[in-house]
């Protein structure tokens, strides 16, 4: 079988497994990182949404074989690493806003929010109304409001 | 059909229980382990202070907290040697925060901090007959005092044992954080005196319940005991337990609903396949397990498997509801010389599934099985897998895993089910999961439903009020339905099929409106049903609000002012006022915009919902990709009166996500039948609410505390998809009458059926590069 390395919330990583294999199933099935998680296998969802290269991607979308052996997938467990910290600053304004209800689809989300912040930054302008209104993460327990806010406090912590 | 007649739910109001003296249990053990004392149905007649009276038995919940009573002795308080109380709640732990709620009531009991207090999920225990279902927003109500009255037994106990140690009287020592302590310096944390509290004997003891007054953290607002968890990926799904060689696997399912397998072709081929061990023909479809998901996901797609007809198969929508018109029980004949309004309303089926798809783990030996899966009603879903696998009930054990949501779902246990017949199948472990396609399309559905209103009325005065409810047939067989036959006996009424019993129950009229009448008919048995978030009040409560605010044109009135003329307690109006204020009702408004406000009661709790709606062409025809943009709520004002929120922040956010829900039911999320089967297959064919149909702006307003606490999962619902009606209707000067609005128009190319699951793309770092 195939050899697949890269690095994985900073270490490095080999796997043994066919090249289509999407990440996703790498991760979850594999290596035991469950944190990004399964909701539809098509890049809708976005339950998935992890970092490749410190930008966001839905694993489910990528075959293992598409993986350099210098890629760098951060996912939800490898988050706070980034920072050197407990939790991510986007963690914390998570827990301040208390914004998790069943909670499956929240690491997506972070991920997601942690990307859009540094997109933002990036082009030197704060969050808006239509960043958030543009984001397409699933959360069927409907905690969308509590996501906008914490959005906006983890970017001014970020 | 069931008899027409006055309403049975009573008038709203508060939940209240005078005495506060109780009966708890201390049980035998190397430790301390308490419990409340059983009232037995019987009993409770007689102990009027501690439960309903049987004649005042009306609703729903209170049906299901009597049920739960005789076996309250089972669930037990346990204090350890490290100063930790546990407690193993049985119910599901769905989102909805019943795990932080019930924590806090053990906390406060006890003087405790909150982190001191663990609180799991309990497995399938069948000696707990009703006491171990979740659902009808139920699990406070029922909870309440039996959790309150073991953790005041604890506490008396270990302050008798700490007075036993330091030579005092119970009275001179108080207990803080944790630690007992008395004026003359001695002090010990509880741990230490767990095991000189316990008991060897069964013993009651009598209990006094701290007062409300006395609360000191009950009440006030507090972030999730599972927040760390959640935000981490540490929290853990029943897809992320380790089980031992339990392999993934999924199930290649028919082209319509419900479509058996006839004979495959190539399950030879199929095994080859990198990653596959196993193939098997199951009673759903072929059952494949693979290394991983997604070899899994490409096996399902190479399978050639020839179908027997589903349940459904050639029906489309228009069929459906064809047959619904004719099932319609009939309105009374009209009164003479009395005007009339009346509308027929329709709704479509709508999906219940959560974001966590059907899943479970199943390790089935020849003599036992174990399951893993969230389950609302374990002890059903036990019983049905010991019938499936030919074992006794107590070879199965059931464990409960947190769930990923539910909605209703979770009431089922077809992947529970689904994955002991594949793990007895190829006598090994399975990790069974559906494919999302599998979730939309096969899943359960909350039933397609028409809705009949007329109001008889003068000038000023409602005669009557009657409603002809008709929907495809609600699957109810989760345990509601036993649990309602269980007290038939007892309670006057119950003595109709469960669904009617279950409609005339939960549903209330509420307004002054005169004699009211509410039938339910129910017809096609073909499809997957069940609740999804309330069974029919989210239908019923939008068809009674749009026809309040027919009435309030017809007698040219204002919909807030008729709406609170026509309630007649406090509580209602009380949180009608409260948005009407706060959401500054009547102010002026742009061209195709509006407010709305609607009204409910349900379970013994009250809540009113303000939105305004933006219905400008250029919002309904905004740019999004691969979504629904239509009419915005840009505004939603929530009141609530649950009587006692014993978690102010939890309520908040089951109000925030009901809206949610709310919004969708109007406006966005609807499954089209074509053929036997269901179009959508994905979420950006079933428009649930997204980002970019939120409020940008939403307030929830708790109200005071003024009894002991309701039933709140479900109850923002229905006022919010009846609110966006009704805002809908006068923004656009129309008058709704088909939900969602956009189910006219299909906005989707429709995922194939045949291979039944989608291929996952490949292109996912294209953006990221």
């Amino acid at each position: 079988m195939p050899e697949h390395t890269f690095r994985l919330n900073g270490e490095q990583v080999t796997v043994d497994v066919a090249d289509d294999v999407r990440l996703l199933w790498v991760l979850r099935d594999l290596l035991g990182v469950t944190g990004p998680k399964y909701g539809c296998g098509i890049s809708v969802c976005q339950a998935c949404t992890s970092h490749f290269n410190g930008k966001a991607i839905t694993p489910c979308t990528v075959p293992v074989s598409a993986l350099e052996e210098s890629d760098e997938i951060t996912t939800i467990e490898g988050l706070p690493d980034t920072v050197g910290q407990e939790l991510h600053p986007m963690q914390e304004a998570w827990l301040e806003q208390d914004v998790s209800q069943c909670g499956y689809c929240q690491p997506g989300q972070i991920m997601t929010a942690v990307d859009l912040v540094r997109r933002a930054s990036d082009e030197g302008r704060q969050i808006t109304d239509e960043d958030l209104d543009g984001i397409r993460n699933i959360c069927r327990c409907g905690t969308y409001p509590r996501i906008r806010d914490a959005i906006r406090n983890g970017a001014e912590r970020m | 059909m069931s008899e027409p007649g006055a309403s049975p739910v009573p008038r709203p109001g508060a939940h209240v229980v005078a005495r506060r003296r109780f009966l708890g249990y201390v049980l035998a053990g190397a430790t301390l382990v308490t419990a409340a004392a059983p009232v037995l149905p019987a009993a409770a007649e007689a102990e009027d202070a501690q439960t309903a009276d049987l004649t005042d038995i009306v609703d729903l919940n209170d049906v299901m907290t009597l049920a739960g009573k005789p076996t309250s002795l089972s669930i037990t308080v346990e204090v350890h040697d490290d100063g930790t109380v546990s407690f193993a709640l049985p119910r599901a732990e769905v989102g909805q925060g019943i795990t932080t709620s019930t924590a806090m009531l053990i906390a406060e009991e006890m003087d405790l901090p909150l982190d001191r207090v663990r609180v799991t999920l309990a497995d399938a225990r069948p000696e707990l007959l009703f006491n171990q279902l979740t659902g009808a927003s139920n699990t406070t109500i029922s909870t309440y005092t039996p959790i309150r009255v073991a953790a005041a037994a604890a506490r008396l106990r270990l302050m008798e044992a700490a007075a036993d140690e330091f030579g005092s009287e119970v009275g001179a020592l108080t207990l803080r954080d944790g630690v007992i302590s008395d004026e003359s310096g001695h002090s010990a944390d509880i741990g230490t005196l767990a095991a000189k509290a316990a008991s060897e004997t069964d013993e009651e003891v009598d209990v006094e319940l701290k007062s409300a007054q006395a609360f000191n953290d009950v009440g006030e607002p507090q972030n999730r005991i599972d927040a760390l968890e959640a935000v981490t990926g540490r929290k853990k799904f029943a897809m992320d337990l380790a089980v031992e060689n339990a392999l993934p696997t999924m199930v290649c399912r028919a082209p319509t609903i419900n479509g058996t397998p006839a004979s495959v072709a190539n399950a030879d081929t199929v095994l080859e396949m990198a990653g596959v061990t196993d193939v098997a023909t199951i009673s759903t479809g072929v059952a494949v397990r693979a290394r991983t998901f997604g070899q899994c996901i490409d096996a399902v797609r190479a399978l050639e498997v020839s179908w027997a007809s589903g349940s459904a198969d050639g029906l489309s929508d228009a069929d459906v509801l064809r047959e619904l018109e004719g099932a319609e029980p009939r309105m009374p004949l009209p009164l003479p010389g009395v005007s009339r309004l009346e509308e027929k309303f329709t709704f479509h089926f709508r999906n219940n599934s959560a974001l966590e798809s059907n899943c479970a783990i199943a390790d089935v030996r020849s003599d036992s099985a174990e399951i893993w899966s969230g389950l609302k009603s374990p002890i059903v879903a036990q019983g049905e897998i010991a019938k499936l696998l030919g074992l006794r009930q107590s070879a199965v054990t059931v464990h409960v895993t947190e769930s990923g949501g539910s909605f209703g779902r979770k009431l089922f246990f077809d992947a529970a089910l689904e994955a002991a017949e594949a793990s007895k199948a190829f006598g090994k472990p399975v990790k069974l999961m559906w494919h999302r396609a599998d979730d939309t399309r096969q899943g359960r559905t909350q039933p397609m439903a028409i809705s009949r209103v007329r109001i008889s009325h003068t000038r000023n005065r409602v005669l009557r009020y009657d409603q002809r409810h008709t929907s495809v047939a609600t699957d109810l067989s989760h345990g509601f339905g036993d649990v309602v036959t269980a007290m038939a006996a007892q309670v006057p009424g119950l003595d109709g099929t469960f669904s009617q019993v279950f409609f005339q129950l939960s549903q209330a009229t509420s307004y002054d409106f005169g004699l009211s009448t509410r039938l339910l008919n129910e017809t096609n048995r073909s499809f997957n049903t069940g609740s999804m978030r309330n069974v029919y009040s989210p239908n019923v409560l939008t068809t009674r609000e749009l026809m309040v605010d027919r009435l309030a044109r017809e007698w040219d009135r204002d919909p807030y002012e008729l709406r609170r003329d026509f309630l007649d307690d406090e509580r209602s109006r009380a949180v009608l006022d409260k948005v009407a204020e706060v959401g500054e009702w009547g102010r002026e408004m742009p061209e195709d915009t509006a407010q709305g406000i609607a009204f409910m009661h349900e379970y013994k709790s009250v809540c009113a919902v303000l939105v305004e709606i933006d219905c400008r062409p250029e919002t309904i025809e905004r740019p999004i990709r691969n979504g629904v943009a239509g009419p915005r709520v840009t505004k939603a004002v929530c009141a609530v009166d649950v009587g006692l929120a014993v978690n102010p922040r939890g309520l908040e956010a089951q109000m925030q996500g009901g809206i949610m829900d709310g919004i969708a039911l109007a406006l966005t999320s609807g499954l089209h039948l074509e053929d036997g089967h269901f179009l959508e297959a994905s979420w950006d064919n079933y428009f649930y609410t997204r980002q970019w149909n939120t409020p940008p702006e939403m307030e929830v307003v708790v109200m005071p505390a003024n009894g002991e606490p309701g039933g709140a999962g479900e109850l923002a619902v229905a006022p919010a998809n009846a609110a966006v009606a009704c805002a809908y209707g006068r923004a656009t000067g129309t008058m709704p009458t088909t939900f969602p609005i956009n189910h006219g128009d299909l906005s989707f190319d429709p995922i194939p059926t045949e291979p039944p699951i989608p291929e996952s793309p490949t292109d996912g770092l294209d953006d990221a590069v």
